[in-house]
């Protein structure tokens, strides 16, 4: 293997608002941007290459908006790809960004992802009912309720464990000042008394429609140096499987499975609860952080709810999950992956301000997709990989 | 950092209209076949899947994850997309290759254009609060820029006649080709304009298609191929959306990708030019002579299957290679408004 080592040098987050009516596209992106850059002490001509991603052009109405965007991103000149893999693409959008640095082709490069979610309706862009595919017709609520009325079933968790998670995220996001939804003194008895949307989820248990962007600059091992608290990449993983077939377990998918166990193979791990510090997962109705917490393999099947009931998935529990607020915070859809990356780094860059983990040496950062068939993830230390010796893993 | 090559290649007919689904399992399931079949690889083998499509061509969201049920994708796969045409698909699978992650990738790529009206579509990738609410079309905005050039002297229309004839010339030995035929230059000036100064034979024709590539590290390569075509330089960029901001009759972004591959000695380039006096921009702005055969396969005026035609030049390109024709060859893909985006690759065997 011939990989080079990569890190992120700095990140950029936008405030996120169901309706950001006061920028435009590209003003919304330059707001990341700029954060990411000044963060990363770079200027543009240091930058080699944009990596772009979002979620559905039809979230928007604009057929390849990296096109018209190319100079609002500083792109004009230079190489700019843009991705594309559902609620997954701002993690896989990161991960190539990456191996743009691990390949040796360039030494800084520039990742953004946003959704400006208010320029249209998600509702009606994932409802359109192509020829032999069954429209979802409910939004993603009604999609994943099934998965979740089944996950109860199967692991018998307690009821309230879905409430557990959204008044944790919600007081988290409390510390976040970029999150959309701040609320500092959400119970869990209030959660409990909100309207059911799709059986067993609820109001309370739902991520938000927001507006916003991330962004953050990848450097080489050398401009990883050069910068103090870099946050270094010690493993990468993406894996897909079909959204339906006879035989599939969607509470539990094979492909989350396998990228989990690759993504910890490369990063050299081989108990992720004890070696994990803090873990952003992408968490848009409360009861995938259970369902999610044994995919990932923090816990064994039909025990992810003990951890979260436990209160171990708090700021200060045994494993910090979603200290920014997470998804149910903040659902900037084509960003919300990259924004549970970037997460993960400003944790072990030590920049996560009131919601900082302490000690936090080596975080998670997850995204997952379509109908829980699209997985991107990545492990970053404050320290360089250990079982890296430089150009060979 | 290892080498990567071109181990395969196939694409679907190029036809005004396929019947097949806007996802693109249709046309991707026989050609995915065709390359199992010429690299000796299976499914299981495959090590990173890539590819390249467009919502807005499918007229719905994530289309490419049901392009996903062409692949059999289970047990589950290691797979990325590009919404590009699916040549920078490549570039990513290029890039996975060459970080040592894996050995094998199989790229593809798949339009149906025919599912919309394709140059109403195309104005939607202008900017959408100054631009596409005028709504012009992707054949206007290409008159636009064939006319600034017939003004500043750079062509006539009877070069542009010639490239016509000699594309449709050549795709006659395409069994792909949507359009072939011999043509008199007389005949062709005869014809009505669609879009003055462009006529008909000066603009691609509408086409349904999809392309696949399969990729190997070059230590590998021979295993699959006999003569594997390596990639010795890929190099993108892309230029300023703001039509009145760019001299609309040179191409900046393929000629700074071009000086960056290196387009020296080449034998034969694959461009991908939609409109006959992009053809003509192209081949100045990667200084190729006289000598340099230009699209053999009839290029994009023969067939240009959306989000697949980039890709497909590369594969018509390393086909060069890959049967013994050529040693040094060029592969160029093109997206956005009157070649915004441009990609350069070149091969060797």
């Amino acid at each position: 293997m011939a990989k080079q080592l990569a890190a992120v040098l700095g990140t950029g987050q936008t405030h996120h608002r169901a309706k950001r009516t006061d920028v435009s596209m590209p003003g919304l992106l330059r707001e990341a941007i700029d954060r990411a850059m000044a963060d990363a002490q770079v200027e543009w001509p240091d930058i080699d290459a944009v990596v772009i991603g979002k979620a559905p052009d039809l979230f928007e109405g604009v057929m390849m908006p990296e096109l018209f965007l190319a100079d609002a991103l500083g792109a004009t000149g230079k190489p700019l790809l843009r991705v594309h893999t559902a609620g997954s693409v701002g993690g896989s959008t990161a991960l190539v960004a990456t191996s743009l640095v691990q390949s040796g082709i360039h030494r800084r490069v520039l990742t953004v992802a946003f959704e400006k979610q208010s320029e249209s309706n998600a509702m009606w862009a994932l409802s359109i009912a192509p020829p032999f595919t069954m429209p979802v017709g409910a939004g993603a609520g009604g999609y994943f309720a099934p998965h979740v009325r089944s996950y109860i079933r199967r692991s018998g968790a307690p009821e309230h464990v879905g409430a557990i998670v959204a008044a944790k995220d919600r007081r988290n996001g409390a510390l976040n000042p970029y999150a959309h939804l701040k609320q500092a003194d959400i119970t869990v008895a209030k959660v409990r008394s909100s309207q059911v949307l799709w059986d067993p989820i609820r109001y309370d248990e739902t991520c938000p429609s927001s507006d916003g962007a991330c962004a953050m600059v990848i450097g080489d091992e050398a401009a990883g140096d050069a910068v103090p608290g870099a946050a270094w990449v010690h493993a990468t993983a993406m894996r897909t499987e079909p959204t339906t077939f006879a035989g599939r377990d969607q509470v539990n998918p094979q492909a989350g499975r396998e990228a989990a166990a690759a993504l910890w193979r490369e990063a050299g791990i081989t108990d992720p609860l004890s070696e994990i510090d803090a873990a952003e997962i992408y968490v848009p109705f409360s009861w995938f952080e259970p369902m999610w917490l044994e995919n990932l393999g923090f816990m064994p099947g039909g025990e992810g709810w003990k951890l979260t009931e436990a209160g171990e998935t708090a700021l200060t529990g045994r494993l910090p999950v979603n200290p920014s607020g997470g998804v149910l915070s903040s659902n900037p859809i084509g960003a919300s992956g990259m924004l549970r990356f970037s997460e993960a780094a400003k944790q072990v860059m030590g920049r996560a301000g009131d919601y900082q983990v302490d000690g936090a040496r080596r975080a998670l950062g997850h995204a997952y997709g379509g109908g829980s068939q699209y997985f991107a993830m990545w492990v970053v230390g404050s320290a360089k990989p250990r079982c890296a010796v430089r150009g060979r893993w | 950092m290892r080498d990567v090559a071109v181990v395969g290649f196939a694409q679907a007919p190029n036809v005004r209209s396929t019947p097949g689904t806007t996802n693109g399992v249709e046309m991707l399931v026989p050609i995915f076949a065709q390359v199992y079949k010429q690299t000796g690889l299976s499914k299981s083998d495959i090590g990173f899947w890539c590819s390249g499509s467009s919502d807005y061509l499918a007229g719905r969201a994530f289309s490419f994850i049901s392009a996903i049920d062409a692949i059999g994708a289970f047990p589950p796969i290691h797979e990325s997309h590009v919404e590009m045409d699916a040549a920078w698909a490549l570039y990513e699978a290029w890039l996975k290759i060459r970080t040592g992650e894996v050995d094998t990738a199989l790229v593809y790529g798949f339009g149906k254009s025919s599912a919309g009206q394709l140059r109403r579509v195309l104005a939607l990738q202008l900017d959408p609060y100054t631009v596409a609410p005028l709504w012009p079309d992707s054949v206007s905005i290409a008159g636009l820029q064939a006319r600034l050039g017939l003004d500043a002297g750079l062509w006539s229309e009877k070069d542009l006649a010639e490239v016509a004839a000699r594309s449709r010339a050549d795709a006659t030995r395409n069994p792909h080709a949507q359009f072939s035929g011999a043509s008199e230059i007389a005949d062709l000036l005869d014809a009505p304009y669609v879009a003055d100064p462009l006529r008909a034979h000066d603009i691609a024709p509408v086409t349904d298609g999809a392309a696949v590539i399969v990729l190997a590290a070059a230590g590998r390569a021979h295993e699959f191929a006999e003569r594997p075509a390596v990639i010795t330089g890929i190099e993108h960029r892309v230029d300023t959306p703001v039509l009145g901001a760019r001299d609309l009759t040179r191409s900046p972004s393929t000629e700074a990708a071009g000086q960056a591959v290196g387009t020296g000695d080449v034998e034969i380039a694959e461009l991908h030019a939609p409109f006959t006096h992009q053809e003509l921009i192209l081949r100045t702005a990667l200084g190729l002579g006289d000598d340099v055969r230009v699209n053999p396969s009839g290029g994009a005026l023969s067939g240009n299957p959306m989000f697949a035609a980039g890709l497909a030049r590369i594969g018509e390109a390393a086909t060069r290679i890959l049967t013994g024709q050529a040693s040094k060859v060029l592969a160029h893909a093109t997206s956005g408004p009157a070649l915004q985006q441009n990609l350069v690759a070149v091969l060797e065997a």
